[in-house]
């Protein structure tokens, strides 16, 4: 008798906990992105929920290959995912991510045409990833150390910068660098002996290979460093909400661009959901306080670019057609290109002891 | 009489299973399993994670041995796994014999506290307050140039030097640990007859102290080397440009190319070889001891 008391009081628990569960996932939007990047701004999730009445759940990863492996051992568990547009595709053809009903989402009618018609994002007419913003890898100067700031990626190699240059430590993005240098396509590098022989040469000038955006700020803080490939978003933020000596340059040779989306993975439970948060972060209003308060990339949403003041970095020097001729966008990147990439990038680091 | 014995010994190990078996449950789940499965990736062409097909193949391991880079790194990685744990002795055993033989009481405990007080701080912490002590401008360049009367310039940082100074502090509690135990367990009678029959301080160290200690010295050695010899954080946040590393090396496989296979193969050479190296010096270091 007791027992069957404490067994009815225990299903009666577990139905009421998983009602309760079930009724709580309906409303529940699971975000994965990379950390401190606009997503989890804690003023934008609470203005979110407070419009729509979904909660946000964020989850983050640090490399697009961390990413595909949450992706790919959590199904189902994630409604939104923001994916860097040269993985869409290997995303798209491991069926992690599902076509995108633009209809409700208002804000896609905004998206500039060339950034929404990627052909990265688009399969057989259906649209697999919403534009969100977009940015350069290029380089940063230390203010203090220049007195009008170069226009060319050779500074680089300028013996007075000697031991106070610094890269990202990453093979794709070094060998990229490397072929915007020698003038070539960054997607078809066909002379990869030049591309290792300027970056050999430019090792003796490096002071280290930074990580992330602190490692960079840290160091012009410290007033170690001139010159590096830095993102633009970065720069930006380390000028407007650091308050550090950091502008940014686009060289004449040109630069890196990259094009980061919203994507809706299989197997999302909440899709009105997802849709209402890609809605949300595509706004000019959400963009427009981002920009302000914290610093960030360019949005692919002409409506909120142009929301901006006539000055704003974003607008004036990324919104410049001379810029827009200049810059290469990534293309995806096969598995063996990758491998190759980091085996030269080792060997150069190696060489370099 | 040796029959009873041998009785009398399974029954111990059989009283002993209970106090034995968390340990080994413990070791054969977070130890032998992931092991074992990184042995089988290692032998892969492919991870099945990604969905692509895969078969069975060594190229993993043939990789090592056609790329001149990994012997180099290995090199390098043994190297420093060498320095480290000689300035680990050359620091560690006279603190240990400080604290032994020459504190007694509340001052022994205060002066342990220290030595064991950089585990209780994070090791990310740890090389990053280095990194502000290191470099030029920080916190020693500033102090050195605050008292010295000629000007200085020093900058560490993102050096050969800073690696090592950054691993010996994280490493040097195990060397006094250990020879701080053998140290302690060296009977005061055994030194006071040396100098009795008149031994130099010297001679009591070469003849009767090192030697007594050599387990600890063994064991402390042991311990710092291979990790030493697998280590990635600290090259690559305070080596800068020279800090690429065997270990280094291995964690870009895994977090960078997503090529689990070879990053799985690379470590099991690294495995391989720190025990044919412990192999090796076992006798003759037994022999010493």
């Amino acid at each position: 008798m007791r027992m069957s008391k404490l067994t009815a009081f225990l299903t009666a628990t577990a139905v009421f906990t998983s009602a309760l569960t079930l009724a709580a996932t309906a409303a529940e939007v699971h975000v994965l992105n990379w950390k401190g990047y606009g997503a989890d701004e804690p003023w934008a999730i609470a203005a979110f929920e407070k419009a729509t009445g979904n909660k946000v759940i964020n989850d983050f990863f640090n490399s697009e290959q961390e990413m595909l492996t949450k992706l790919r051992t959590n199904p189902g568990l994630y409604d939104v995912v923001m994916i860097n547009a040269a993985f869409n595709d290997q995303a798209m053809a491991e069926k992690l991510i599902q076509p995108i009903d633009v209809a409700n989402i208002p804000n896609y009618a905004d998206i500039s045409p060339d950034k929404a018609g990627s052909p990265m994002l688009i399969r057989d007419g259906k649209v697999y990833g919403v534009p969100w913003v977009w940015g350069l890898t290029a380089l940063a100067i230390n203010e203090k150390s220049f007195e009008t700031p170069p226009t060319s990626i050779t500074e680089m190699w300028n013996e007075a910068h000697k031991g106070r240059v610094v890269i990202r430590d990453d093979a794709v993005e070094a060998v990229q660098f490397g072929a915007i240098t020698t003038g070539q396509n960054i997607n078809d590098i066909k002379d990869m002996e030049a591309v290792k022989a300027k970056l050999t040469s430019l090792m003796p000038q490096i002071k280290t290979f930074w990580s992330s955006e602190n490692d960079w700020n840290q160091m012009v803080a410290s007033n170690q460093i001139d010159i590096g490939t830095y993102w633009s978003g970065s720069a930006d933020r380390a000028k407007t909400h650091f308050k550090l000596p950091v502008s940014l340059v686009i060289p004449r040779e040109g630069a890196v661009a990259w094009l980061d989306a919203f994507s809706i993975p299989v197997g999302s439970k909440n899709v009105a959901g997802a849709e209402a948060f890609i809605n949300y972060m595509i706004d000019p209003g959400f963009y427009v306080e981002w920009v302000t308060k914290v610093g960030a990339p360019v949005s692919a949403n002409t409506k909120a670019v142009a929301a901006l003041p006539e000055d704003a970095f974003n607008r004036k020097v990324m919104g410049d057609p001379d810029v827009a001729k200049r810059i290469q966008f990534q293309a995806p990147i096969t598995d063996a290109q990758r491998e190759a990439y980091l085996a030269l990038w080792q060997e150069l680091k190696v060489n370099v002891k | 009489m040796a029959e009873h014995v041998a009785t009398g010994s399974r029954s111990g190990l059989r009283s002993a299973l209970p106090l034995l078996l968390p340990a080994y449950l413990w070791l054969t789940v977070a130890i032998f399993l992931p092991l074992s499965a990184m042995v089988f990736f290692s032998s892969m062409t492919e991870l099945p994670l990604s969905g692509k097909a895969w078969s069975f193949t060594l190229e993993n391991y043939a990789t090592f041995f056609s790329e001149r880079l990994y012997l180099t790194l290995l090199l390098a990685s043994l190297r420093l796994g060498l320095e480290v744990t000689l300035w680990c002795v050359v620091i560690g055993f006279p603190a240990a014999y400080v604290l032994a033989k020459v504190l007694k009481g509340r001052s022994r405990e205060a002066i342990f506290l220290l030595v064991i007080l950089p585990f209780w701080s994070n090791g990310l912490v740890r090389i990053f307050s280095w990194a502000m002590v290191l470099r030029e401008g920080g916190i020693l360049d500033t102090a050195l140039n605050a008292v010295l009367p000629f000007k200085i310039n020093i900058d560490v940082m993102y050096s050969y030097p800073a690696v090592v100074i950054g691993l010996v502090h994280s490493y040097v509690p195990y060397m006094v640990l250990t020879c701080y135990l053998t140290l302690q367990a060296i009977d005061d009678s055994l030194i006071e007859a040396g100098r009795s029959l008149g031994a130099s301080r010297l001679q009591m160290l070469r003849r009767v102290i090192i030697p007594l200690s050599m387990p600890g010295l063994v064991a402390g050695a042991a311990l710092i080397f291979v990790p030493v010899v697998g280590s990635f954080m600290e090259p690559r946040i305070l080596g800068g440009r020279t800090g690429t590393f065997y270990g280094t090396v291995i964690e870009d496989q895994f977090v960078a190319v997503f090529n689990w296979p070879l990053g799985a193969a690379l470590s099991f050479i690294l495995l391989a070889v720190v025990l044919v190296i412990l192999a090796l010096t076992s006798p003759v270091l037994r022999r010493a001891a």
